[in-house]
């Protein structure tokens, strides 16, 4: 018989049907993905563009060594002239945001001098050369750093400790 | 402490709108903060790093960082000889707290800082399969807790293992240069831990940053320069030997 | 063994990728397997495997409906993962290769399969009852037209659809390959040979298991084995494992060789953590052994009994060999640190998310679905007296 071309897409009506189908999966998905991709996806690359502020907004809670000197400038004097001078205050004192946003009723912790100055202090053959070490019991015998050491200002000779 | 009360009580009201200020900023919506004027990266002075381990717990408390995993650790290298092939490395506890006083006698032996190098061509950012890691346009590589699926590809294809996956949010997670820091104009925790200035967050856009001065006039390096990452992380007296 | 031997970076000492992880590249590999099995009879017209052709296929969509379960699994966030379709990210081969596997599902291994069952769809909705018979009047997309013409159209589309569906074959295990193989970060993964390794090496697996699903399930059925089918299906397995082989020979001499940066570390590596699974299970009793098993058949002139089973245990070696293989990879390229100074170890558990019993059941749920899918869809012509006999080709 001959395969005229109606005869040929009547024989083939099942593709026709089979594409329909695909088609209608290809509408769907693109349906689902205009609902689904986030209104801010693409702002500035590929990615969420309200990521970047959302990540922005998490609290801090180093103050940062600008805040602690607003109020507590005689320290930052004192400091000032030694060699802590470079020392923020929250490498020994802790984080303090909290203290910054509430300073009358969140206190910073008292600070044990045995530990604190030996994590920075204690010898290591790995630390530089040039950097102030000392086995902490030689050098001591055992007396705590802060009794012939004022922390802000370490050198011996700057005065009694207070 | 000399603080009197009198003037105790002027200066707290001031510091707290001070800090209400800072904490108020958010890119974009903050008129001073522009993310096209800014390119971070971070300056790492291997000579000045005393292994003290601030930088550490600096950034665990600033930034929740779960135990066992590390957002920037501490490695101490021990060197002899000529034997740059084959250094003796540790990292207890990512040095968090310090390194014991080791047995080595001799040798060639330091500090080596490491966090999420921030390149500008990370291999991180360009298998993530559906966006959920990214550079910002200020130079800042960040995770979008909410997008990520938890498939591990970023932290496979991370050279510097700088990446984890946050046990609990099964999400990535990595060092964000504390990104809600330096957007408010603070630094971030570790180099605000650091006592000995190892560590400097640097703004390449910046032409007052005393990075650019730094770069020209020391000898510098990144790490896996042969990767072709782009890393952002600029390390002065790095030795060879260094992984 | 302690957790970590030498240096570790310190978020490198867990693995990231689990055992769900190898059994992935596993069962894609059998699906592209399988359908390159197919194709030598329908496209390069080998007519002799003839009779494992619907088999093949039955057996590629079986696999490959269970291939993307131990990915969600694995997944932090499995509720996410179809932002892989929503928001690709072009420049990552995972995204793309979300894609290719929708189309290499969709537009060629479904298609294939409708197009050469459709004949037996439509007499099995009309003969049979009950709710199988809604399943295949759904299955006929509403039309009953099994016209000479008309088959003689899906034969023409179905050649087509094989004809694209090689190259597809090809770019859907080798994108898994390519997955592995562009990350520069690792050197036991990045290579350029990994991709086609990869392909090869899932041929040879895709082979063996149909060879070996084919020979079971006939002694299942009382029914003789073609012996002329599976000699010439062990012949093409002998060949593709030859290439295979050569394939690794050629990376593994070209690392010792060239003896760069992570070589000292990676050699360490395989003589010790990862020597059984290396060297004795993918090497040696996983590809040597079968080679030389094989061989004999080619050279030697056996008779039926101890052919059949020297492919049988051919067969199971290699379907063992090739998967050490993606667990050397996988877990391989995990053990190491990148810093080259120190290596970790792999705890598998057993009975959690990521653990071996879930590897194990993911592996026996693909024979289960073609269990249903050779009731639903039989593969041998001359099973049910209800089909007239088929039209020659």
């Amino acid at each position: 018989m001959a395969n005229t071309p109606v005869k040929t897409f009547k024989d083939a009506g099942h593709l026709l049907r089979l594409a329909t189908v695909f088609l209608v999966g290809i509408i769907l998905f693109l349906v689902a993905r205009a609902l689904l991709v986030p209104r801010s996806f693409g702002q500035y690359g590929h990615y969420r563009g309200n990521a970047i502020a959302e990540i922005a907004a998490h609290p801090a809670v180093f103050a940062g060594h600008q805040t602690c000197e607003t109020c507590h400038s005689d320290v930052l004097e004192v400091k000032q002239k030694g060699r802590h001078a470079r020392v923020n205050c929250e490498a020994c004192h802790g984080a303090l945001a909290k203290h910054a946003e509430d300073p009358v009723s969140v206190k910073p912790e008292k600070l044990q001098a045995a530990v604190l100055c030996v994590r920075c202090h204690q010898a290591n053959i790995a630390k530089p050369q040039q950097f102030p070490q000392v086995d902490a019991v030689e050098h001591s015998g055992g007396a705590a750093c802060d009794l012939c050491h004022r922390p802000h200002s370490p050198a011996i000779d700057s005065g009694k400790s207070q | 402490m000399n603080l009197t009360r009198r003037r105790l009580l002027i200066l707290l009201p001031a510091a707290a709108i001070a800090w209400k200020h800072i904490l108020a900023g958010t890119p974009e919506a903050a008129p001073n903060y522009k993310m096209t004027e800014h390119w971070w990266g971070m300056l790492m002075d291997i000579t000045k790093c005393i292994g003290c381990g601030n930088c550490v717990r600096g950034c665990q408390t600033e930034n929740q960082v779960p135990d066992g995993y590390y957002r920037t650790w501490v490695e101490r290298y021990h060197v002899e000889g000529w034997g740059s092939e084959n250094p003796k490395v540790d990292s207890p506890d990512g040095g968090k707290h310090g390194f014991p006083a080791g047995n080595q006698i001799g040798g060639k032996n330091f500090f080596v800082p490491k966090l999420c190098n921030h390149c500008a061509e990370s291999p991180c950012t360009q298998v993530c399969p559906v966006g959920a890691t990214f550079i910002s346009p200020d130079g800042v590589v960040l995770i979008d807790p909410t997008y990520c699926l938890g498939c591990r590809y970023c932290v496979q294809a991370c050279p510097y293992g700088c990446r984890f996956i946050h046990p609990q949010k099964q999400t990535a997670e990595k060092c964000t240069l504390c990104y809600h820091r330096i957007t408010k104009g603070l630094t971030t925790a570790c180099c605000e831990s650091c006592p000995t200035g190892a560590r400097q967050l640097a703004d390449l856009k910046n032409p007052q940053d005393p990075i650019h001065e730094f770069l020209r006039t020391h000898s510098i390096q990144v790490l896996k320069p042969y990767m072709a990452t782009n890393s952002k992380v600029f390390y002065n007296g790095l030795d060879g030997s260094v992984r | 063994m302690p957790l970590v031997d030498g240096f570790m970076y310190p978020n490198e000492v867990e693995l990231q990728w689990s055992v769900l992880i190898v059994l992935y590249p596993y069962l894609t590999g059998l699906v592209a397997g399988a359908f390159i099995l197919a194709s030598l009879e329908r496209v390069f017209r080998v007519e002799a495997v003839k009779p494992t052709y619907r088999l093949a296929l039955l057996t590629a969509l079986a696999f490959l409906l269970v291939a993307p379960l131990p990915l969600q699994l694995h997944l932090g966030h499995p509720e996410r993962s179809f932002e892989m379709y929503l928001t690709p990210h072009r420049s990552s081969a995972m995204a793309m290769f979300g894609f290719v596997y929708l189309w290499y599902l969709m537009a060629v291994l479904v298609v294939e399969i409708w197009l050469d069952y459709r004949r037996d769809i439509v007499l099995l909705s009309q003969s049979s009852h009950g709710w199988k018979r809604v399943i295949y009047r759904v299955l006929t997309l509403g039309s009953d037209n099994i016209s000479e013409r008309a088959l003689e159209i899906d034969e023409r589309v179905g050649w087509l659809v094989t004809v694209v569906g090689i190259p597809s074959a090809f770019l859907l295990h080798g994108y898994v390959g390519f997955i592995f193989g562009s990350v520069k970060a690792n050197p036991w993964w990045s290579t350029p040979l990994m991709p086609v390794v990869f392909i090869f090496s899932a041929m040879v697996s895709g082979i063996a298991a149909v060879m070996l699903l084919y020979m079971f399930l006939n002694w299942l059925r009382r029914v003789p084995i073609d012996m002329r089918c599976v000699d010439t299906v062990a012949r093409y397995l002998f060949y593709t494992f030859i290439i295979d082989f050569s394939l690794e020979m050629l990376d593994l001499i070209h690392r010792i060789y060239e003896a760069d940066e992570s070589f000292r570390s990676l050699d360490f590596m395989v003589h010790t953590r990862l020597f059984t699974s290396q060297v004795i299970i993918q090497i040696l009793a996983g590809t040597v052994a079968p080679i030389g098993l094989l061989a004999l058949t080619q050279v030697l002139k056996l008779p039926e009994a101890a052919r059949k089973f020297i492919y049988s245990l051919a067969g199971l070696l290699t379907l063992i060999g090739i998967f050490a293989m993606r667990w050397n990879v996988v877990i391989g390229g995990q053990l190491f640190s990148k810093s080259f100074l120190g290596y970790t170890t792999y705890k598998m558990a057993f009975a959690t998310r990521e653990g071996l019993l879930v590897a194990i059941a993911l592996s026996i749920l693909p024979l289960i679905i073609l269990g249903v899918l050779v009731k639903l869809l039989p593969p041998w012509p001359e099973k049910d007296a209800m089909l007239a006999p088929q039209p020659p080709l």
